[in-house]
């Protein structure tokens, strides 16, 4: 709160896209000046920042975190796990609903979306219930939501299934009012009762209750349909099979309007690492097989699937260090899902970074209809909402050193490529020389 | 070995010396005293969180007849998602000097959890752990049919077992019932294989688990049909859990007498196989579902003496596992 007008920043010989460098200045909340090296006019006070060899992408938004506030503060709260996302990469995000209470009226949502304004991170557009208390069984006032201030327009039951297909029928039908959609968890529930990973080879031998790849496969199918027939839009959130991938490509060509999410994990992990029964591994949908890793790869890399989304899913440690079957589902990811993308889809060659901003920021954005502020072009006169990237760097994964407040990533032990360098929203470095601010100017906690 | 966790990657040769010390054990069991001093001042804890009256006794007993101090910790209703947990558990006989813990638990994955969680130092020999392993009962079935089948010893128990060093090298043994559930199918698949038998396991296509493709061994949904065409040497019927058939929709086969007719083991079943063959039941029997009163009473089953054999197997494992010259497992061994 020092200076009137903001810092200034100049970001010297970034390369948007991965492209040709250029010098870069934010001021005032937008791209002020964009142009070769040295042919911009920089403002005084502008702090220097050496983008050289790094590559410039829109600010990450994502589609599917778990912030766990209000209700499981001891896993993860507003403020942690979007400074965590910041660390990331990430400008904004989508905050599940599976909060205690359940984000399913507008006075819970408004609540989150305020937390985020507070934290001042990133933003935080929180996702709205489908049904009341995630119970499946009778519609959350979906139309508050989206008239809130947190103006809602994504809605999933993230967690559980939105199976009854009258209901989803219903959701699907009346989200169109104000151009929301719904977010679907594909799981059968009958078929998954008790599962605890992917149904196959190994869990045969280990002796964990299988997770059928059909029981997400059956619900895309029934959605995808039910999605036409009522002329709305679907979207599947971190779909895992290669089946799953066959029946959205089969929609997409018949012109239903359906998206599709891929997870970071569900691109490089297998259910092989179950084996040796570390509940850090266990996570729903499950870790499937490499066959399986391959077509989400291979689907990410024609656009079949839309977009990469973390579900990034704290938990504390007591929740991980267990019984498998006690163990909590899900794995943590705000931080490691720029690497896990660059390494399995960059280094491979299989994607530019064009299509790194496309799947983790310009296409998440225009699903949950934030791309008046988010996943904008990197262009003069844009809001200045920035990822910077050094993609040359490798980093260790230890849990304990991540920003989020809980330990349980997948990646501990490994290194992975590419690390971000400083993020920008609006303007304002939330994350600088590799390192996130310890607290947002003007934040307000 | 340090540990005794699953069969599936046992070296057949420490098969081989658990089977040759069991025979050992057992040798001294005809005596009128049966305590050996080989443990003294070690400490041995049952660690239950099944109900599981059998199991623990034989555990309890082969640990006091090698003199071991024996500690019955019953966690029962400590369930998986509530209670004391399994690591404060560990930390606690951990804390408490236990050398061997015996644990039987109802989800799959625990005794390995708690030999390499890093909570405890003791060796964990693993007593069934959910869908998993029950390794000391393969070993067991292995015991009892490597007594029959290569020791020479009789149906009636008598005669010297002459099979010391040997392995089960071309002995057809059919495996019946519910292998989906049952940690004692996995358990022998693996054992049985590594030891040179061959398997079969027959079921209803409904009780067998996706992914089955890859055990070593064969699969078949017709009793009748194996029994006959393929002559198993050892017929081993796995107990059938009542929850099985109950649960409407979810019922894996459609009634108990249905069941029976194709998978119970009778006296007319009894009657297709070879003179030789046995028959062989982990208990506890459901009498008329899985297996006749004819069949399990028949001199030709060897039921009653699995449970003797199961005293002296596990007498050698916590012999092999408290007095092994390393402490090393094989694992740890080879990579070294």
């Amino acid at each position: 709160m020092s200076t009137a007008s903001p810092q200034a920043y100049v970001l010297r010989g970034a390369r948007p896209y991965g492209t040709d460098p250029v010098d870069v200045v934010l001021a005032d909340g937008v791209i002020a000046a964009l142009g070769a090296p040295g042919t911009v006019a920089v403002p005084d006070g502008a702090h220097e920042v050496d983008a050289t060899g790094h590559v410039l992408l829109p600010g990450l938004v994502d589609l599917h975190t778990h912030l766990r506030e209000p209700g499981r503060e001891d896993a993860e709260t507003v403020f942690s796990g979007t400074r965590a996302a910041a660390a990331g990469g990430f400008t904004a995000v989508h905050a599940m609903a599976n909060t205690t209470p359940t984000q399913d009226t507008a006075g819970v949502v408004e609540q989150v979306y305020r937390l985020g304004q507070e934290a001042g991170w990133v933003d935080v557009h929180p996702v709205g219930a489908v049904t009341v208390g995630l119970g499946g069984e009778k519609l959350a006032e979906l139309g508050a939501m989206a008239d809130s201030a947190a103006r809602v327009r994504v809605f999933s039951d993230d967690g559980k299934c939105v199976h009854d297909p009258v209901l989803m029928r219903r959701a699907l039908e009346y989200v169109k009012a104000f151009d929301g959609v719904v977010a679907q968890h594909a799981q059968e529930p009958r078929l998954t009762e008790g599962a605890q990973m992917n149904e196959g080879v190994v869990s045969a031998q280990i002796g964990l209750t299988g997770w059928p790849a059909v029981a997400e496969e059956s619900i895309i199918a029934r959605d995808v349909l039910l999605a036409e027939h009522v002329g709305s839009r679907l979207h599947v959130c971190h779909l895992s099979t290669a089946g799953s991938v066959e029946i959205v490509r089969w929609a997409k060509g018949r012109g239903i309007d359906v998206t599709a999410e891929v997870t970071p994990h569900h691109l490089v992990l297998t259910d092989e690492l179950a084996r040796d029964y570390d509940p850090v591994f266990k996570v729903n949908p499950p870790l499937r097989t490499a066959a399986d890793v391959e077509a989400v790869r291979e689907g990410l890399a024609d656009g079949t699937i839309d977009i990469v989304a973390t579900d990034h899913a704290p938990h504390p440690v007591e929740d991980k260090d267990c019984e498998w079957s006690a163990a909590a589902f899900g794995m943590t990811g705000l931080e490691t899902a720029l690497s896990v993308v660059q390494q399995t889809m960059v280094d491979t060659g299989r994607m530019t970074w064009a299509d790194v901003a496309r799947v983790l920021s310009e296409s998440p954005a225009r699903i949950g209809r934030i791309d008046t502020a988010q996943g904008r072009p990197i262009a003069l006169g844009e809001p200045a909402n920035l990822t910077l990237v050094d993609p040359g760097a490798t980093r260790a994964i230890d849990g304990r050193t991540q920003v989020t407040a809980s330990a349980n990533t997948p990646f501990g032990g490994m290194e992975l490529p590419g690390r971000v360098v400083a993020t920008f929203l609006r303007g304002r470095a939330t994350v600088l020389d590799g390192a996130v601010a310890d607290q947002m100017e003007g934040a307000t906690r | 070995m340090k540990h005794l966790l699953t069969t599936q990657g046992l070296a057949k040769d420490d098969a081989i010396l658990l089977l040759d010390t069991a025979a050992q054990m057992a040798a001294t069991q005809s005596r009128e005293n049966k305590k050996l001093p080989t443990l003294r001042g070690r400490t041995v804890v049952n660690l239950f969180y099944e109900d599981s009256t059998r199991t623990r006794i034989s555990f309890e007993t082969a640990a006091k007849r090698l003199s071991a101090d024996v500690i019955n910790f019953s966690a029962k209703g400590s369930s998986v998602s509530k209670g004391e947990s399994l690591k404060d558990t560990a930390l606690t006989l951990h804390a408490m000097g236990a050398d061997a813990v015996v644990v039987r638990h109802s989800a799959s994955g625990a005794a390995h959890q708690l030999a390499h969680g890093g909570w405890l130092d003791a060796g964990v020999l693993n007593a069934g752990d959910g869908m998993h392993q029950h390794p000391t009962q393969a070993l067991l079935d292995a015991f009892t049919i490597r007594r029959h089948l290569v020791g020479g010893v009789g149906h009636d128990g008598r005669g010297t077992d002459t099979s010391a060093g040997a392995d089960l090298a071309g002995l057809r043994v059919a495996v019946v019932g519910d292998v989906l559930h049952s940690r004692v199918a996995r358990s022998n698949v693996y054992l049985l294989h590594t030891l040179g038998a061959e398997v079969t396991l027959v079921a209803p296509p409904t009780l067998v688990p996706v992914g089955v493709e890859t055990w070593p061994c064969r699969v078949s949904y017709h009793l009748d049909e194996t029994l006959e065409q393929w002559q198993p040497d050892a017929v081993m019927m796995l107990r059938v859990q009542r929850e099985r058939m109950s649960g409407g929709s979810g019922a894996f086969f459609p009634s108990p007498m249905e069941y029976s007719r194709k998978f119970g083991f009778d006296a007319r079943r009894l009657a297709v196989l070879p003179d030789h063959a046995i028959v062989l039941h982990p208990g506890p029997m459901n009498r008329g579902l899985e297996i006749s009163a004819a069949a399990a009473d028949h001199e030709r089953s060897v039921i009653v003496e699995q449970v003797a054999n199961g005293v002296a197997v596990r007498m050698a494992a916590l012999y092999l596992l408290l007095s092994g010259e390393t402490g090393q497992t094989t694992d740890e061994r080879n990579a070294q």
